[in-house]
């Protein structure tokens, strides 16, 4: 308590680097998902192929991903670059298997009788598979947030600046303080996160609310498939 | 590409894979945590999960657990647990059973809870007793997922355990730190190598055993539930669809 109230300043400003660092991962990650995972929903084939390929991606251990990404991507070895791809890489290994989940858990009949009404393949997508993936979209995208807020702490070993900084200096000062700090305020982080997805959700999703036993059941289904429980 | 080069030829270099300080002995310390931590949290997260799973209570506890602890930073527990417990095996190796407990625990009760409630039901009828219903019915059938969850624990461990050196816990991630701290970027590349290979060895690995162990019964249930089939082919061969379905 004594180190926080002392280093308030460098914390918030800690925690700023974090949030930056690890919104795009995010939100890129999102929107390359949805369309790799609707082509894994759409072929047996490449379902097996994507599923596995991002199987090994997400495989590859964060610190040695980070190590590898300046002479994949060219990127000087402390650019942010290289740990906002790689946490992107993540986001997308975990990301996809829940989108095609979510579109594969859509109603057939549903679609059928979209088709039915004349809606053309890309209207279909739009108005009826995409929205009514939404709750199980949802769930994956909180697990993603979680995961990428927490592996965002890495980067500090490669010397990209996040709140990762607090346990490194922390333990080289002997500041037990200082590493709660850092644990704490990831932790914050993911929570204000996983608020604003919900949030975001109950706004764009409104009959979440009606349907709270199927929301609830697309949580443990996106909980369970990251933890290689599916 | 040329210093991808460079870190393999680190790796080849008898001066550095041999010998106590080398990385024969680094790799089978980088194994000895990971199947060590997953084993102590076997030991854990199974009757816990199985437990959950059995009852069906505490099961949005268990998920929002699973969920939450993802949030959680590893490098911040394993230092933080470095600095109360001291430099050594200890703190690393607590730090991995943290990691290896919520992928272990969301197997064992996911892989109770996918038994079908009429087969529990069917074996309460034939007479099984409630101990029977678990050992006979519900074990043997949460099976693959169960294994699902150590995989990905030791996944996660395997990976996790490169950063015990932090804490002069060892493991491959010695070269790492090592290579930081003399700015030798192919040291770093060949152990970064070494790491990525051994994940992808433990994988490809479980991922057989994982098809061996399952019994083959429940795999042929697995493989009906790919893609949900439209009700289509039914309805034009003249059956109605069935409500609710």
């Amino acid at each position: 308590m004594k180190w926080l109230a002392s280093n308030y300043g460098l914390v918030w400003e800690l925690m700023q680097a974090h949030i930056a660092l690890c919104i795009p991962p995010i939100l890129i990650g999102f929107l390359i998902s949805i369309p790799i995972g609707w082509v894994a929903n759409r072929y047996k084939l490449s379902r097996g192929v994507i599923l596995l390929v991002l199987g090994l991606l997400y495989t590859i251990p964060s610190l040695p991903l980070f190590i590898f990404m300046p002479l994949v991507l060219g990127t000087p070895q402390l650019s942010s670059l290289n740990v906002v791809v790689a946490l992107t890489i993540y986001a997308v290994a975990l990301m996809v298997r829940s989108a095609a989940d979510g579109l594969s858990s859509v109603d057939k009949d549903i679609l059928q009788a979209a088709s039915a009404m004349g809606y053309s393949g890309w209207q279909r997508f739009w108005r009826v598979e995409l929205p009514l993936s939404g709750p199980v979209l949802l769930a994956g995208l909180r697990v993603v947030s979680a995961s990428t807020v927490s592996l965002a702490t890495i980067g500090s070993v490669i010397g990209v600046t996040s709140l990762g900084y607090l346990f490194i200096n922390g333990l080289q000062r002997s500041i037990p303080g200082e590493v709660i700090t850092g644990i704490v305020a990831t932790l914050l982080i993911a929570v204000v996160f996983d608020l604003v997805l919900v949030l975001i959700g109950r706004l764009l999703l409104p009959w979440i609310r009606q349907d709270r036993t199927s929301a609830r059941a697309a949580r443990r289904r996106a909980v369970l498939i990251a933890e290689g429980a599916r | 590409m040329n210093l991808f080069v460079e870190g393999f030829a680190w790796i080849f270099d008898p001066a550095n894979y041999s010998g106590g300080q080398g990385w024969i002995v680094r790799l089978l310390e980088q194994l000895a945590y990971t199947f060590g931590a997953t084993a102590i949290a076997l030991l854990i997260a199974v009757p816990l999960g199985y437990l959950v799973g059995h009852t069906g209570r505490g099961r949005d506890l268990a998920v929002s657990f699973s969920g939450g602890f993802r949030a959680l930073p590893s490098l911040g527990v394993l230092i933080l647990l470095g600095l109360g417990l001291g430099i050594g095996f200890k703190a690393p190796l607590l730090t991995f059973v943290i990691i290896a407990i919520p992928p272990i625990l969301a197997g064992a009760y996911a892989g109770f809870e996918a038994v079908d409630r009429k087969t529990i039901d069917a074996a309460r009828a034939v007479g099984m007793t409630e101990w029977q219903v678990v050992t006979r019915v519900e074990i043997p059938l949460g099976l693959p997922l169960l294994i699902g969850g150590i995989r990905s624990s030791l996944l996660q461990v395997v990976a996790t355990a490169t950063l015990a050196a932090y804490v002069s816990g060892g493991a491959l991630g010695v070269f790492i730190f090592d290579a930081f701290a003399t700015r030798n970027y192919p040291e770093a590349l060949g152990a970064s190598i070494l790491v990525t290979a051994l994940a992808l060895v433990l994988e490809g690995i479980f991922a057989l055993l994982q098809k061996l162990v399952v019994p083959r019964g429940v795999v042929a249930k697995e493989l009906k539930d790919v893609r949900q089939r439209s009700s289509r082919p039914l309805a034009a061969a003249g059956v109605p669809a069935q409500e609710g379905k």
